[in-house]
């Protein structure tokens, strides 16, 4: 984990923004993907431009769709042998079906549908994440604006940040004396490190030429931060952000199992210990999709807020 | 003796102790109100350290500018940059760009109505009206550059400094945007200090060209005084001797008597 960790707050390979000290956000390796996804006019067929976008879409689509295929196929095969443990993605639906057709239903206390479960995590995910945005981006100016503030606070980030997350359950659970604040507090506590650290790389990596811009201009300490500093910095921000939102999630699953109530987490390790293994199969799958959505969201709201923002 | 903008023997040391470097010495210049002034040198000399210098951007390290009686020591409204690569912001439109200064410098003094009205002026000055709501990058260079030019004018500067403000642009869109500044000079009657490396730029803009030498502790080596009539025409001043003789003294000081030193290690 302390790995995973380790590269992924470093900023490293596969964001879309890396932030990386002295580099301007590069709008040339997103234009280059855009042409490189474009289909290959082939001579002799011109199809027009329907012809063209569909062609387009069945080749996004296509690859997906038959590895995904093969994979289920191959774990099909696999799990139909004899003394096979995990059930067939057959054997699963089958198994599933009232609670893929019934997401809704609720018996009262911890038997309720699919959605209500994962609505619950999110719900925990929203005012953990929440906090870890307004405090994260907040200390992240703090230390990106003073030199003294990052001397003071850099060493105990970068020791703190290498705790798992929930190494931290055990204490919050004393502290707040109830499950569901020591979860929201799990959440913050893992999100808030990838937040401030990339925040402050990116007010440390404000172009001075903004920096002269706004001391020709006079602008105070207010106008600077709203004018110059949040926007310059939130390619940055988001960066940290889509981060975060990736950690929280990781992390809601793992503290729920242990708080037990309603929540998908504690869903899984009801399963297991029912030994139902469908049911804990399903319940992947709708984990995966939602962080995978989570991930989307905030990368859209990024694109949106930041638009433009890159050009030099 | 008073002049409208003094810079009264300015020395700048960067750094201290053994990294220390002087990189200006007694630089002394004095400059009339309208007055036209070229800096040129080679790069790396100074030029630009001079100009932050006259902007407040840069302390002095001993000596002071002085601009219509008073001491430069921090950036004001009174003097306005075009930075050399135009520096607007890309998150605000063309039309913010040039409202955040004019918002910024005449709060209290115009209303909302007038600032509006004031920032439509001035970029429908540098020929900009037709890009309001475009954002630097759906802009070309020299575009952006005008832009640059009219977030300058705007705040209505006593002083209107630029550091090579068309370095960037190709040569036609540069001859442009030179006869430009010259109109709006004409017009407005500013007094302008621009650095340039570009000797027919400096020769065809310039009341007077003032020629650094090489650092470090580079100084003005020459000064010399363009005598030729407004308004001027760059066809007409293609066969004009006496243009053609300034542009020859400003070459001969870069080219023979200081040599780009980068030239001479080679
Ligand atoms: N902030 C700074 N700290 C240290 N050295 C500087 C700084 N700014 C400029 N210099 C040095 O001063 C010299 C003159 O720079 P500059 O004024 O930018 O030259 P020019 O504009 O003529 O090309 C250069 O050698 C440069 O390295
Ligand atoms: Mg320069």
């Amino acid at each position: 984990m302390g790995a995973i960790l380790d590269r992924t707050m470093t900023f490293g390979s596969g964001r879309e923004r890396p932030a990386v000290a002295g580099a301007t956000p590069q709008p040339v390796a997103r234009k280059a993907a855009t042409t490189a996804t474009k289909p290959r006019k082939i001579p002799g067929a011109d199809p027009g431009a329907w012809g063209r976008r569909l062609r387009h879409t069945a080749a996004v689509v296509v690859p997906p769709v038959i590895v995904t295929a093969l994979f289920l196929l191959i774990w099909e095969m696999m799990a139909s042998s004899q003394g096979a443990v995990l059930p067939a993605p057959s054997q699963v639906i089958t198994d599933t079906w009232d609670l893929i057709v019934n997401p809704f239903y609720d018996h009262g206390g911890n038997d309720v549908g699919m959605a209500w479960q994962l609505l619950a995590s999110l719900e925990r995910v929203a005012y953990g994440y929440a906090l870890a945005v307004v405090a994260g981006i907040g200390l992240g100016v703090l230390v990106g604006q003073s030199t003294w503030a990052m001397r003071g606070l850099d060493p105990l980030f970068q020791v703190l940040r290498t705790v798992p997350p929930l190494a931290w359950l055990p204490i919050s659970l004393a502290a707040f004396q109830a499950s569901n604040p020591s979860a929201i507090f799990v959440i913050f506590i893992t999100a808030i490190w990838p937040i401030i650290i990339n925040t402050s790389v990116g007010i440390r990596n404000i172009s001075q030429d903004y920096v002269n811009v706004a001391r020709v201009l006079r602008l105070n300490g207010f106008e600077y931060f709203t004018k110059i500093m949040l926007p310059a910095a939130a390619p940055y921000v988001f960066s940290g952000l889509r981060i975060g939102i990736g950690l929280a999630w990781l992390a809601i699953v793992a503290a729920e199992m242990l708080i037990g109530g309603v929540g998908i987490g504690f869903f899984i390790w009801d399963a297991w210990n029912a030994s139902m293994l469908s049911d804990i199969v399903l319940a992947l799958v709708y984990v995966g999709l939602v962080g995978f959505f989570l991930d989307r969201l905030v990368a859209i709201v990024g694109n949106w807020v930041t638009r433009g923002t890159q050009a030099g | 003796m008073t002049s409208y903008l003094s810079i009264e023997h300015v020395h700048k040391t960067f750094g201290v102790g053994p990294t220390a470097s002087e990189v200006l010495r007694d630089v002394d210049l004095h400059v009339d109100r309208s007055e036209f002034i070229s800096i040129i040198g080679h790069s790396g000399c100074g030029k630009s350290t001079v100009l932050n210098i006259v902007a407040g951007l840069l302390e002095t390290s001993t000596g002071a500018v002085i601009l219509d009686g008073r001491e430069v020591s921090k950036p004001g409204p009174d003097r306005s940059v075009v930075f050399q690569n135009h520096s607007l912001l890309p998150w605000l439109t063309v039309r913010d760009n040039v409202g955040l200064a004019v918002d910024k410098t005449f709060r209290g003094k115009k209303s909302r109505a007038e600032r509006r009205e004031w920032v439509l002026a001035t970029l429908e000055m540098v020929g900009m009206s037709h890009a309001l709501d475009k954002r630097p990058d759906e802009i070309s260079g020299g575009m952006k550059q005008r832009v640059g030019i009219a977030r300058a004018l705007a705040m209505e500067p006593k002083v209107l400094l630029m550091d090579e403000p068309f370095g960037a642009l190709d040569a036609l869109t540069r001859a442009h945007l030179q006869d430009e500044v010259m109109r709006i000079q004409s017009d407005l009657g500013n007094t302008v200090l621009m650095v340039t490396h570009d000797v027919d730029e400096a020769v065809l803009l310039s009341d007077r060209i003032v020629m650094m030498t090489n650092g470090p502790a580079a100084t003005i080596g020459q000064v010399l005084d363009i005598d030729l009539e407004r308004p001027r025409d760059r066809l007409a001043m293609a066969g004009n001797p006496e243009y053609n003789q300034y542009r020859a003294e400003v070459l001969r000081f870069l080219h023979e008597r200081h040599r780009n030193p980068e030239s001479e290690a080679a």
